[in-house]
């Protein structure tokens, strides 16, 4: 079971490598929208009731790996779904592979991703002047909430397509990434946002992932933060993980 | 004249009908630019607070930015739907014709204008019910036009990255160019909130110009002093994209 999944994550990063147009979209839009987000709104964080921090850029850090992991899980359903448009995932069912292995190998990969997007924006935060304030056990913070969340998001986006079954529908949820982040306090601080975002911020669990790693970057280590922002990722994991699961039942009863 | 008139109103039908035929390829253009609109709102909406935005209302600041948006990702999806076009064929059957290179392309360019209004209406009417005040009709005439320009334009550059590259996964790229194009601009903020980087580039970019023509009307009055600058902006962005465009549409099977 434990050789399958590894041998199917090995082969989703190698695909995904041969296909950089995948992937640079996935860093590439949120460092757009997070060089946009600071370029434009630097001044509001003088407004009443903005946190202390060094510059926007430390705030808004945590918002653009936020939407980074959202779109790998975007990214990793298109895969899959390319995999059952392309007749692979039939030809995978039909193999001695253990069937759970089809996700969780998926998933995986989804996850080892995350690892380099997460890294990437802590570099480029670095690059432009943001100093994690949580130092290097803050760094591992960021890193470990930002990999748990990326597997889930992962697992969200192999959810919808073995629902979907086809690339385009799963490419349709693109303007949803936008909408779940929006109604977050990933981008604004919770008490700054306006009603009815304010309302659904406190329960979106993006809140408490993009808080847990905004803290040690922005802020301080907080123990709190930590445990809110991991117990969210988790959950988020577990939840959509079983979910996928379940949907690869379905579809192999259907088949 | 006439004869190529008839051309360029039947590649327009034919752009225009993809919307009837598949509504479900045009949701997702039509409604992005307003989940956007209505996603910053929320989000950014005390910015409006700050001295220097001439609105307490940050929703009736962007409406223009959505405006743009919609156009943008109008004229990305023309380039989307060559490049298809090109995949499976259909484009050499068109080149084929006797129909003239240049006339082909007003075809296609056309039917993105006219469908950027189909995003703009529907962002507008949101805006409109959620409180925006009404700008009046000559400011309402003038955003249609700008809108309309910049979803040439923005087609003309997606056209030739589509006759340059021949697949549709050259799509990021045309959407990349249009989202940068939109918003690093006076987009979120008055010039003088500004970053200076993004300042710099907002001066040198001419679809700035653009924005504050659309703007106007929603923010402070219709003045010529505004108008002058996005007309010409947006007639100049056309004439440089539709130039470089029409050379790859005559480039194609030489």
């Amino acid at each position: 079971m434990r050789a399958s999944i590894v041998v199917l994550a090995r082969r989703a990063l190698r695909n995904a490598a041969r296909r950089p147009q995948f992937l640079a979209p996935l860093v590439l839009f949120p460092s757009l929208f997070l060089a946009l987000n600071v370029g434009g709104l630097e001044r509001t964080t003088t407004l009443p009731g903005f946190p202390k921090v060094d510059g926007f850029l430390d705030f808004q850090l945590a918002a653009g790996i936020t939407q980074s992991l959202l779109l790998g899980g975007v990214s990793a359903g298109i895969a899959v779904a390319l995999d059952i448009e392309g007749g692979f995932f039939d030809r995978l069912v039909a193999s001695p592979a253990p069937r759970s292995a089809i996700v969780l190998g998926r998933v995986l990969a989804a996850g080892v991703i995350a690892a380099f997007q997460v890294s990437y924006f802590l570099v480029l935060g670095a690059v432009f002047g943001v100093d994690v304030k949580g130092g290097v056990l803050g760094v591992l913070s960021v890193l470990a909430i930002g990999i748990l969340a990326g597997t889930g998001f992962g697992a969200i986006g192999v959810l919808i397509a073995l629902r979907a079954r086809n690339a385009s529908t799963v490419q349709g949820i693109f303007p949803l990434v936008f909408v779940v982040l929006f109604i977050s306090s990933a981008f604004f601080p919770a008490d700054l946002l306006s009603s009815p975002a304010d309302a659904v911020a406190a329960y979106n669990p993006l809140s408490y992932i993009a808080e847990g790693m905004r803290h040690p970057i922005a802020f301080s280590n907080d123990v709190v933060a930590l445990l809110e922002g991991l117990g969210a990722a988790a959950a988020v994991t577990a939840v959509a993980l079983g979910l996928s699961l379940q949907a690869l039942r379905g579809r192999l009863r259907q088949a | 004249m006439k004869r190529q008139l008839r051309s360029i109103a039947a590649l327009m039908r034919r752009g225009l009908n993809e919307i009837l035929r598949v509504p479900g390829g045009a949701v997702p253009g039509v409604l992005a630019p307003t989940i956007f609109m209505l996603g910053l709102s929320a989000v950014f909406g005390k910015a409006a607070r700050l001295p220097g935005y001439d609105t307490a209302n940050f929703l009736t600041f962007i409406v223009a930015v959505g405006m743009l948006q919609g156009a943008g990702f109008t004229g990305a999806a023309t380039g989307v739907n060559l490049a298809r076009d090109i995949e499976q064929g259909w484009f050499d059957r068109l080149l084929l014709s006797p129909t003239p290179r240049a006339v082909l392309l007003a075809g296609v360019v056309g039917s993105a204008s006219l469908r950027a209004l189909l995003p703009a209406t529907f962002l507008l009417t949101v805006a409109l019910t959620l409180g925006v005040d009404w700008p009046g009709l000559l400011a309402i005439a003038l955003a249609a036009l700008l809108v309309m320009g910049l979803a040439a334009a923005a087609a003309c550059y997606a056209i030739l990255l589509a006759l340059r590259f021949r697949t549709q996964q050259a799509a990021p790229l045309m959407q990349v160019g249009t989202f940068v194009a939109v918003l690093f601009t006076t987009a979120y903020a008055p010039r003088e909130l500004l970053s200076d980087w993004l300042r710099t580039i907002a001066d040198i970019n001419p679809v700035t110009h653009v924005l504050e023509g659309v703007r106007q009307g929603f923010v402070g009055d219709v003045t010529w002093a505004t108008t002058w600058p996005a007309l010409l902006a947006v007639t100049g962005l056309i004439a440089v994209f539709g130039s470089l465009a029409v050379r790859g549409m005559r480039r194609q099977g030489a």
